[in-house]
């Protein structure tokens, strides 16, 4: 029997709880030194490895495969991070603690969205700086451009984390859903084949998985100076956010079995 | 103020096939420390979070301050500590009631007061991860009395704190009370059971007796609550 209130939603959104959540998990970050090296120093390793590969090598390939590997690093990056964390809350008792409070769901899942946003906006303004300013990155469309994007794409991956930590028992489940969720997107996002030309089925799918607007908002960035389409691209990934958030929102529950 | 703070009507509880709860009747009182007491399995920390409002129940009513237990209004009324300390490792004393006062929406003055109450000024700055189980639990009970509520339910809040400030716990939970409050403490150690103002004792998810621990000892002629407990047992079993 399912009683009435457990129907009711969350309330009005409250910036006091928001802010509480974003700063906790802010600090909690700031405490943990060696998640916080890899989060910052990792993506900017390995864009210099890509960059190392293709040294020597005739023609252009770190500035074909830069933009989209910019696009993809922080979202799978964001994902793992906030996939593990959130089930970390939900086993260790204070998610269940929170929601006996007056939290709202979609105050907490925001607080955490915006926390791991300003980490994901840190994150990819290293590596993209890295990239146009030390490692010779071509780009036609602006650095600044660049970095909205790969913000966004961070976002995304924090949004998705958020949500699939919801099927997770464990953290063993967690890391699992990696391989399930992320590579699937990366073969179809447009890396290895371009889209258009994937067989018509795997193109329609392609056209639904929100990486693949991560990556042509990346490569559109790199190769124009166009910014219609981008934002385009941008409002797409955004619905994806959000949509994310919500379903995340409607796995928090106030009661369990 | 004896009105009934939490009042459960034919409450049953199923978990994977299993009734942990059997039709159970009970109230608690405000202005009373109640004591829940059983062996382990019986029963007791679903019936905490049945009235904390996080169990999800498969029939029966359970009502506290008159509204159904989890309704929205009584977020803010109700203190729990369960079993495991529900708090931060990564963050300090201080950090992590700084943000639950937040959520509850409570003046910053309430930390230090609470930390002071549950005895941990000395440790207010260091990182919870680095506290022993007996200062962690105390961390999780700190965190349930920022909201002052009016209903303080405590999962075996003594475990693993020496005698002298398992003492001063209970002392705290009757100041409480006299206060006003209802605290519902759970223990499945019977020597804790004299401190409590009333005993509900279970077994398998029923409620075996609900009196004083007096009357308890009265009604079965025994010295002390765990032997009263085995008399209850063994009277029940002849009887069926």
């Amino acid at each position: 029997m399912k009683s009435p209130h457990d129907m009711s939603t969350t309330s009005a959104l409250s910036v006091r709880s928001t802010g509480a959540v974003t700063t906790r998990v802010l600090t909690q970050l700031r405490r943990d030194h060696r998640t916080l090296a890899m989060l910052l120093v990792l993506p900017c390793a390995l864009m210099t490895l890509l960059w190392w590969m293709f040294d020597g090598l005739p023609g252009n390939g770190f500035s074909s495969l830069g933009p989209a590997l910019l696009a993809l690093i922080p979202f799978i990056i964001m994902f793992l991070v906030t996939s593990v964390t959130t089930l970390r809350e939900r086993t260790s008792g204070t998610l269940e603690r929170l929601l006996a409070m007056p939290m709202g769901k979609l105050d907490f899942l925001l607080g955490y969205a915006i926390a791991f946003g300003v980490v994901a906006a840190v994150q990819s303004a290293l590596a993209v700086g890295l990239c146009v300013w030390v490692l010779d990155l071509t780009i036609i469309g602006s650095t600044w451009m660049l970095m909205v994007v790969a913000v966004v794409d961070a976002v995304l991956g924090t949004a998705m984390g958020l949500f699939v930590s919801a099927f997770a028992r464990t953290e063993f489940q967690a890391v699992q859903f990696m391989p399930a969720v992320v590579i699937p997107q990366l073969l179809l996002c447009g890396l290895f084949v371009p889209r258009d030309q994937l067989p018509r089925t795997l193109e329609v799918i392609s056209d639904v998985l929100p990486l693949s607007y991560a990556v042509d908002a990346m490569q559109k960035v790199a190769s124009s100076t166009e910014t219609g389409e981008v934002w385009g691209d941008i409002a797409i990934i955004s619905a994806y956010v959000v949509a994310a958030l919500a379903l995340g929102a409607l796995t928090l529950r106030r009661q369990s079995a | 103020m004896m009105n009934n703070a939490v009042s459960v009507r034919s409450l049953r509880v199923a978990r994977g096939g299993n009734e942990v709860l059997r039709d159970l009747d009970v109230f608690v009182k405000s202005g009373q420390v109640t004591g829940l007491l059983g062996p382990s399995g019986c029963g007791k920390t679903t019936l905490m979070r049945a009235i904390v409002g996080v169990q999800r129940i498969t029939g029966g009513d359970v009502e506290v301050f008159g509204s159904p237990a989890g309704s929205a209004s009584l977020r803010d009324r109700i203190g729990y500590v369960t079993q495991q300390p529900s708090v931060y490792d990564d963050l300090t004393v201080t950090e992590n009631l700084r943000f639950f006062a937040r959520i509850l929406g409570v003046a910053p003055g309430r930390v230090d007061e609470c930390v002071d109450l549950v005895k941990l000024g000395d440790n207010r700055a260091s990182i919870v991860s680095r506290l022993s189980g007996g200062q962690r639990s105390r961390v999780s009970l700190a965190v349930a009395l920022l909201g002052e509520p009016a209903l303080l339910v405590l999962d075996e809040p003594t475990v693993g704190l020496d005698p002298v400030l398992r003492v001063e716990l209970w002392e705290t939970f009757h100041r409480l009370a006299d206060a006003g409050a209802g605290v519902l403490v759970s223990s499945h150690v019977m020597d804790e059971a004299s401190r409590c103002d009333r005993l509900l004792l279970m077994r398998e998810g029923r409620l075996i007796a609900d009196d004083t621990p007096e009357g308890l000892l009265a009604s079965t002629s025994t010295e002390d609550i765990e032997q009263a407990f085995l008399s209850i047992v063994r009277h029940e079993e002849a009887a069926a």
